[in-house]
């Protein structure tokens, strides 16, 4: 088997409790991978270690043990290489939406002319449609444009990776599915890898290739990884009438309600290898 | 209500402009006339200087006096007839010179050291204790050691300055480098942005309404210490006028400085307010 192109090994993650020498890890035993151009989304209740994941990934935050290697190389730190949207959208509200995706793109092309960075900045942005609003500051912009300028942000240096946590977690359900179905425009467009966290089942359905399921922290596992069996693009509108929507979905609920609380593994389970599962379509999983 | 008459304030505000002139009018008009009876004794005349030597005068100038005195200093602002005849506008020249002189060389030390003291909390804690100690002392205390040792007293004014316009830039740049928000380093380590990068587009523009707080706490403070200071070194400079015109006994003119303290004093303060509004965000 080839190595895949982000692949995370032992991952834990220990955070220091006062009187505590050896405090419960958030998570510990983590392996997974994702190849090339995959879109992986993970699910787990809140505080079981999502955001704890993607900081590494990304190189703002350090393992107690394990390591992430992405594209054969170990992460160290952050890097142009893989792009963050925060939860939080993260703009400077000191500068206009052009100038904040300006900023990143000079960050990647220092030896830019002006010019070639507008240009650049304006392209991305024109594909989230905010050609309009480009000369706004963050202030002046609703929550949906705030998180548009963010992606463009995040794709504008073109990373080799995308990371995303909980992108549309502020944003009421209509904006939510309009920036869902550009960013899956885009996606398509570049063929981007992502890792994107999520708490809704119906996104991660959307958008995922491959679902990582976590356990209930502290001391979460990886229990299983979701393949999604229908194929990309996927569209909202007819995602539904599919025959595997409805297996997935229930599937999905279901270890949230109750699997990921008290997952009790099986004997053949190996923190190494999750197993991989394919709701609703055992045919495809045997081809 | 106020929403459909704008100008119901600036009424008000002339109305009690009004109130206030009348009532001084009244108040030195009626003490003028028991004056006005017996001659005055000639020995305390002599004490108190010219004014009350004309005798019929009172020592308090009425609204009218003080008028025609600021329209009388309005008309020639810069005369200069020897060192302790020269004209308001040069007066004030001087202080705002020291003033500004101070301050900037204040702004220089603090906005960097501020940087340094709020990036680090090794340093912060260093500095800490010094600044905790140094931060409470009357600028003016400095005064008596500053002639000692830079035996200029010009320099000493401004040293002076120096040291009361340094802590509030330094403690609210120290705050506000500190209390950048951890998303935005964030977003500039992702981005793999260079440290002097990094200070300069994400740190200082975060940080700038707080630095600005700070400057503009400062330059009130530096204008309040600049008339007391140059009571005490004299020569010149609006708060040597002030002192100077007391011993002259020349309410009039006292009047008028002060009023020019207050005005210049309001500027200096719309001007920060002006350049703090400028570089403000809103989320
Ligand atoms: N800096 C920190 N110091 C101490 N504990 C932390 C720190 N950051 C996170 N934790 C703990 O780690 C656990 C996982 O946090 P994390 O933010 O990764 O959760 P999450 O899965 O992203 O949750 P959510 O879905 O609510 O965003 C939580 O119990 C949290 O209390
Ligand atoms: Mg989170």
């Amino acid at each position: 088997m080839t190595q895949p192109f982000l692949k995370i090994e032992g991952l834990k993650r220990q955070f220091p409790q006062a009187g505590k020498p050896d405090p419960d890890p958030v998570f510990e035993d983590v392996h997974f991978g994702i190849e090339r151009g995959q879109f992986v989304c993970v699910l787990g209740h809140s505080g079981c270690g999502k955001t704890t994941i993607l900081n590494i990934l990304a190189g703002l935050d350090e393992a107690t043990a394990g390591h992430v290697i992405m594209d054969g190389r170990e992460v160290r730190g952050p890097s142009l290489d893989r792009g963050v949207v925060f939860q939080s959208h993260a703009l400077m509200p000191w500068l206009s939406a052009l100038k904040n995706v300006e900023f990143a793109v000079r960050s990647r092309h220092p030896e830019w002319s002006r010019e070639q960075v507008r240009a650049h900045a304006v392209k991305y942005l024109e594909m989230v449609h905010l050609g309009h609003a480009i000369d706004k500051k963050p202030a002046e912009l609703s929550g949906g444009m705030k998180q548009r300028v963010g992606i463009a942000r995040a794709f504008s240096i073109e990373p080799k990776m995308l990371l995303l946590d909980e992108p549309f977690g502020a944003l009421d359900a209509l904006t939510r599915g309009s920036i869902q179905s550009e960013l899956i425009g885009i996606v398509e467009a570049t063929k981007q890898t992502v890792f994107m966290i999520t708490h809704d089942v119906d996104e991660a359905i959307l958008l995922a290739d491959r679902i990582v399921l976590m356990t209930n922290g502290p001391r979460a596992k990886i229990a299983e990884i979701v393949v999604n069996p229908m194929p990309r693009p996927r569209d909202r509108e007819t995602l539904h009438q599919q025959p595997e929507f409805y297996p997935l979905r229930n599937h999905l609920v279901d270890f949230l309600v109750k699997r990921s609380r008290a997952f009790a593994p099986g004997a053949d389970w190996d923190p190494k290898n999750p197993p991989l599962v394919y709701p609703g379509a055992p045919a495809r999983a045997a081809a | 209500m106020t929403r459909n008459k704008p100008w119901l304030a600036p009424l008000l505000s002339a109305l009690f402009f009004a109130l206030f002139v009348g009532v001084w009018y009244l108040a030195t008009s009626t003490t003028a006339a028991p004056v006005a009876g017996p001659a005055v004794d000639p020995e305390y005349a002599a004490l108190l200087g010219a004014q009350a030597a004309t005798g019929g005068q009172s020592a308090m100038p009425g609204p009218g006096e003080v008028a025609a005195k600021i329209w009388e200093h309005v008309l020639d602002p810069f005369y200069d007839r020897g060192t302790n005849d020269k004209g308001l506008g040069i007066q004030i020249g001087y202080s705002i010179a020291r003033v500004l002189g101070g301050y900037l060389l204040a702004a220089l030390v603090a906005i960097p050291l501020g940087f340094l003291i709020g990036m680090s909390p090794l340093v912060y804690k260093a500095l800490d204790p010094f600044i905790q100690i140094l931060k409470p002392i009357s600028p003016l205390a400095w005064m008596p050691l500053a002639l000692y040792t830079i035996k200029d007293s010009g320099i000493s004014a401004i040293f002076v300055i120096f040291i009361c316009s340094l802590w509030p830039m330094l403690v609210n740049t120290a705050f506000g480098v500190a209390s950048v928000r951890r998303e935005w380093l964030n977003v500039a380590r992702t981005l793999e942005v260079k440290p002097i990068r990094r200070a300069f587009l994400v740190i200082l523009p975060a940080a700038a309404p707080t630095i600005l707080t700070g400057m503009r706490i400062s330059i009130g403070i530096a204008w309040l210490v600049i008339v007391a200071a140059e009571m005490l070194v004299g020569g010149t400079g609006i708060g040597y006028f002030v002192w100077n015109e007391w011993n002259n006994l020349s309410i009039t003119n006292i009047i008028t400085a002060i009023l020019l303290i207050g005005l210049v004093g309001m500027l200096l303060d719309h001007l920060l307010a002006w350049v703090a509004r400028a570089i403000s965000w809103r989320e």
